[in-house]
């Protein structure tokens, strides 16, 4: 499988990344080579494998539904790009 | 052309823990901007969710609810997206094993039919924050207090052929989740949402039309409206020849109409993989059978149950256990033994009517269970009739003094006294001759002009039944 | 005074040889005289506080054995106050409002942070060159790499600036710069040591450990490092040992397993030459050693570089300029602000790997790939399982070559081929350590030891039998 820069420029858009065209034409190619690398995978026999998540066997833990956090909006805020009226602030968005 | 609808459902309902499905953070509705988001619900770097049991618990009740399949293993997955109140880029939520999968519940329409409505799965998810265009001009605010807060996403199958059947199993679902006491139905608070997808498509075909999304339908009422109109707009595309384009509609209730929201959700892959943050569910059988237990009755066996054991007829039944807390509060007026039948009429007559009226909720009534019930007895043995009974509830409302004492210090007593009856009763027939010439002579109808006059007498207070059969004996 | 390892300086600290003031400063001074660029923070006031609090400890009597040791902390755990960047500017303004459990494990215990080190840009990287704030230099050799992530802790160890410090091990981060520096790393067993506040690379294979002079410096410092977090659902909920206390037992009859596939090409000369030297003497001391094959090692790159690219390409979607860190100048609408915040705050090889793994999750991709490589992933671990029911150690060498030159690597796929040993340890969750087993061109070579699941007390009795027999544990670099 390999991509052209036009699912490059796509898959930038998809993870936010700003891409132009000289960038795009050489992440196209860095991208593909590491696609090669994994084109190797394809060899293997995996059909009677389960897929493996974790290294741990184990079950999800459960915690009890109890309040445990305190208020901390003004140490959170105090470090964030901007805020008004105690909200974090982005430009506006039209929905 | 004959078209028929498919509407299918998802809902999502605010689970009412305590703190949030992924964190220690608070969910109470309605306190100050970001006060109750921690570390975790903001996205900080290095955060990590840990589950709430209590989430758990609710979504399993829920499908034990709907005898749905439980899928004892289930895995919480990512859905990748950006949007600013979704902090970390991602929502968990549950892909391809949800904890409760197929499930049915029944609805009732029209005239005593009901249909079965099939539950396609439930899953648990984290809700987003909010945010809030109109605060300034040239930014968007965002509230995270609500970010992290459990939801279960309940999707209905495509069975619903009309809205008002989807309104019927919207109801139903939402009288449920509060009967097994996981969700508040809060649909002003947004604790209970509803999403439609509705499509069309040619009377007997077997393929799917295309749908459309409806989003932003906040009540019942809007929910009927705003399918209605997309399945005459959707006629309309067909008609017109065009197609239907899959895609999310707003329901704008001011315009009376549903317009295509601009692409939030487009054009996203949401590149759904198990979270490696969490571990698989794994819940045991005898977890579910302790859920089991636990569990209140249901209000499909409760309505059966009250037909069966109190003789009431369908349609009371049905009314009394489509909320719980009108059943509870049935339920208490027979504890205190008050007569079945008559305590139904009394709730879902004058209580309601009074409820309603002043816009409150059962909750809220200044009239107790208890209290409704001391003058429903009050009925059922005669101290007073059905007709002195409404007065004496008004002045319960207005000031909430007990049944025994407004009777007692207004003197409502129904006169029982034989004795002290019929010497009035001998009286109205002395001087109503007339009547009492027509009556002998036929004219049947006129027992009821006898019996107003002794009432007028007493002040309404003789007892009828003593008097109808006074009369009867007197005047035949 | 740096030349005492940290169960020397425990015992200088109890017996008042030194104070951890005096300590400390020392540590302090080295820095400020060191070009290797290890560290991005130094905390000195904070330093010089948490010594004097230690002190006060150890007049009083209720120290611990770790308290008043200064220790360098690597820049990807969130530490309260203090900025945390993890090499990136994109989080170059971010102060950590909180503590990562492991900050607070070590403040607690009353250890000194003397400040935050240098790292390959979230973890990402196999020679502290992709860092937003330059590359660090090995202190065996100025010019050439220290090795990636943890390269600004290794050098600081090597360089004895600190005691210790901390390290994440993702595909061999702790391991190889461990190795390249000549030093000691730990990567424990997935779940051993809690990730809260850890910032997350791909978390099915990160997981924090020691970087010391010795074994015995690692044994001492895993003991406060490990234990379950409640904050982290995956951490494990099992008793951690006293690490030290079966580090003298004999290695007779230990059983080691030497993998066929790790000596073919590729594998520099001179490092196979010091990895066998050293397996011989193993074998002077008892060991028996005997050829296993972990036939599937070939594929742990493809993937890896599946696995944690995936994971990273969605851990990294929190870092967007809303809530906190870097934000672009004036965005004009939300779109702007995500795409120039992102592409300004993160580096070439941080954007390559979210690329591969948006891509590889992507609709009609998931399958060929990220489902492709959990599978084979699971085919690794066997592999091992396998490998285990015969022997108790696995060994070999950590990296192919000795530390390369500084921009000698240019293309990433190269980069990605020197972790061939190391990756598969991360993929299957086992423990595995480096320890200094020679030279090569006079560059230091690590020896990697991996164990069975929760097996670190084997890995450290070993590592520590083989520093006593060897001293190329106390080999410095020159004027050091």
């Amino acid at each position: 499988m390999s991509l052209d820069k036009k699912q490059v420029k796509e898959i930038a858009q998809l993870a936010r990344l700003n891409i132009n065209d000289s960038e795009a034409q050489l992440a196209t190619v860095e991208l593909n080579n590491i696609l090669n690398l994994m084109a190797e995978l394809s060899e293997i026999d995996t059909e009677h494998v389960e897929p493996m998540a974790h290294p741990l066997d184990m079950s999800q833990r459960l915690r009890e539904d109890v309040v445990s956090e305190t208020d901390l909006s003004e140490e959170f805020q105090a470090i964030a790009p901007k805020t008004g009226k105690k909200h974090f602030l982005v430009p506006t968005v039209i929905e | 052309m004959v078209w028929e609808t498919v509407i299918g459902l998802e809902i999502h309902s605010q689970l009412s823990t305590k703190s949030k499905i992924f964190s220690g953070a608070s969910t109470s509705f309605g306190a100050e901007p970001n006060t109750q988001a921690c570390a975790v619900d903001l996205g900080l770097p290095g955060v990590l969710p840990v589950l709430n049991k209590e989430a758990v618990m609710m979504a399993l009740r829920f499908g034990l609810a709907v005898n749905a399949k439980i899928n004892q293993h289930s895995i919480f997955a990512r859905k990748n997206y950006f949007y600013p109140d979704l902090p970390k880029g991602y929502q968990i939520s549950q892909f391809e094993i949800p904890i409760v999968g197929q499930g049915e519940i029944e609805i009732s329409i029209a005239e005593g039919d009901t249909k079965m409505i099939g539950i396609t799965r439930a899953h648990l998810e984290e809700d987003a924050g909010k945010s809030i265009h109109d605060m300034y001009k040239d930014f968007t605010a965002i509230d995270l207090n609500r970010a992290g807060t459990p939801l279960l996403e309940i999707v209905s199958e495509p069975d619903m052929s009309n809205a008002k059947e989807a309104v019927a199993y919207a109801k139903k679902i939402h009288a449920l989740v509060q009967y097994i006491g996981i969700c508040d139905g809060n649909m002003q608070e947004g604790s209970f949402r509803c999403d439609a997808n509705v499509s069309i498509r040619k009377k007997g075909a077997k393929e799917l039309g295309t749908r459309a999304e409806l989003k932003n339908i906040n009540s019942f009422k809007f929910l009927e409206k705003a399918i209605n109109l997309e399945v005459e707009r959707q006629q309309d595309v067909l008609e017109d020849g065009e197609k239907v384009v899959q895609e999310t509609r707003l329901y704008d209730d001011m315009k009376n109409e549903t317009r295509s929201m601009r692409s939030k959700e487009e054009a996203n892959d949401y590149r759904y993989f198990p979270d490696p943050d969490l571990l698989p569910v794994d819940i045991d059988d005898a977890l579910l059978s302790q859920i089991r237990t636990t569990l209140p009755e249901l209000p499909t066996e409760k309505k059966s149950r009250y037909i069966s054991e109190f003789g009431l007829n369908s349609y009371d039944a049905e009314n009394l256990t489509s909320q719980k807390a009108f059943a509870d509060f049935f339920e208490s007026m027979l504890y205190e033994k008050a007569e079945a039948k008559l305590s139904a009429n009394w709730i879902m007559g004058e209580l309601s009517a009074a409820l309603n009226k002043n816009q409150m909720n059962i909750k809220d009534s200044p009239i107790s269970a208890k209290e409704l019930s001391g003058l429903v007895k009050r009925i059922t043995d005669e101290t007073i009739s059905g007709k002195i009974a409404k007065d004496v509830f008004m002045t319960m409302w207005e000031s909430q003094r007990s049944a025994d004492e407004i009777i007692e210090s207004q003197g409502l007593k129904q006169m029982t006294d034989i004795a002290a009856i019929e010497p009035i009763i001998d009286k109205v027939i002395a001087n109503n001759s007339t009547q009492v010439e027509q009556y002998r002579s036929g004219n049947k109808k006129l027992l009821g002009f006898f019996v107003g006059q002794v009432m007028k007498e007493t002040q309404g207070k003789a007892n009828p039944k003593q008097v109808n059969q006074l009369l009867n004996e007197k005047l035949s | 005074m740096h030349k005492f390892s940290v169960a020397e300086l425990s015992k200088g600290l109890k017996n008042k040889d030194f104070s951890s003031v005096e300590l400390t400063k020392h540590y302090l001074r080295r820095i400020d005289r060191s070009d290797l660029n290890a560290f991005i923070t130094v905390t000195e006031d904070l330093a010089l506080s948490q010594a004097k609090e230690a002190d006060s400890r150890l007049a009083k009597g209720n120290a611990n054995v770790l308290t008043g040791i200064p220790y360098a902390h690597k820049d990807i755990f969130c530490t309260k106050g203090i900025k945390t960047s993890a090499g990136s500017k994109i989080l170059d303004p971010f102060i950590s409002p909180y503590d990562a459990t492991l900050s607070y494990k070590l403040n607690t215990e009353g250890m000194v942070m003397l400040g935050k080190t240098n790292m390959d840009e979230l973890a990402m990287g196999s020679s502290n060159e992709n860092s937003y704030y330059g590359p660090v230099n090995n202190p065996w050799d100025k010019k050439r790499v220290p090795g990636g992530s943890s390269g600004g802790s290794a050098a600081a160890v090597a360089a004895r600036l600190s005691a210790f410090a901390t390290g994440t091990d993702t595909g061999g981060s702790i391991r190889q710069p461990a190795s390249l520096c000549g030093i000691t790393g730990l990567k424990p067993t997935y779940g051993r040591v809690s990730r809260y506040g850890m910032i997350a690379y791909a978390s099915s294979l990160d997981q924090a450990g020691p970087i010391t002079q010795s074994a015995e410096d690692a044994a001492l410092v895993l003991n406060t490092m490990a234990g379950f977090d409640d904050k982290d659902s995956t951490s494990m909920n099992k008793d951690v040992p006293d690490y030290t206390e079966n580090l003298n037992n004999s290695i007779k009859g230990l059983k080691i397993g030497i993998p066929k596939e790790y000596f073919s090409e590729g594998l520099d000369d001179g490092v196979a030459k010091v990895i066998l030297q050293s397996i011989k003497e193993f074998e002077s001391m008892g060991a028996i050693v005997e050829e296993v094959s972990l036939p599937n090692s070939a594929y742990a790159v493809p993937t890896y570089y599946i696995v944690a690219p995936c994971e990273c390409s969605s851990n990294l979607s929190r870092l967007d300029g809303v809530r906190y860190g870097y934000r672009c100048d004036d965005p004009k609408d939300l779109n702007d602000l995500y795409l120039r915040s992102r592409s300004e705050g993160f580096g070439e090889e941080v954007k390559r790997r979210i690329m591969i793994g948006t891509y590889a999750l992507s609709a009609g991709y998931y399958d060929a790939y990220y489902l492709k490589a959990q599978k084979v992933r699971q085919l690794i671990s066997e592999d091992f399982k396998k490998a285990f029911q015969r022997v108790d150690v696995i060994m070999g060498p950590v990296s192919p070559t000795t530390a390369f030159e500084l921009d000698a690597i240019k293309d990433s796929v190269s980069m990605y081929m020197a972790d061939i040993y190391t990756l598969s340890v991360n993929l299957a969750g086992l423990p595995g350590m480096s320890i200094p087993a020679g030279f090569s061109n006079n560059l230091p070579v690590g020896l990697q030891m991996i164990g069975n699941y929760w097996s670190e007390e084997v890995l450290l009795n070993v590592a520590h039998q083989f520093q006593t027999q060897t001293d190329w544990h106390v080999h410095l670099p020159e004027n050091t």
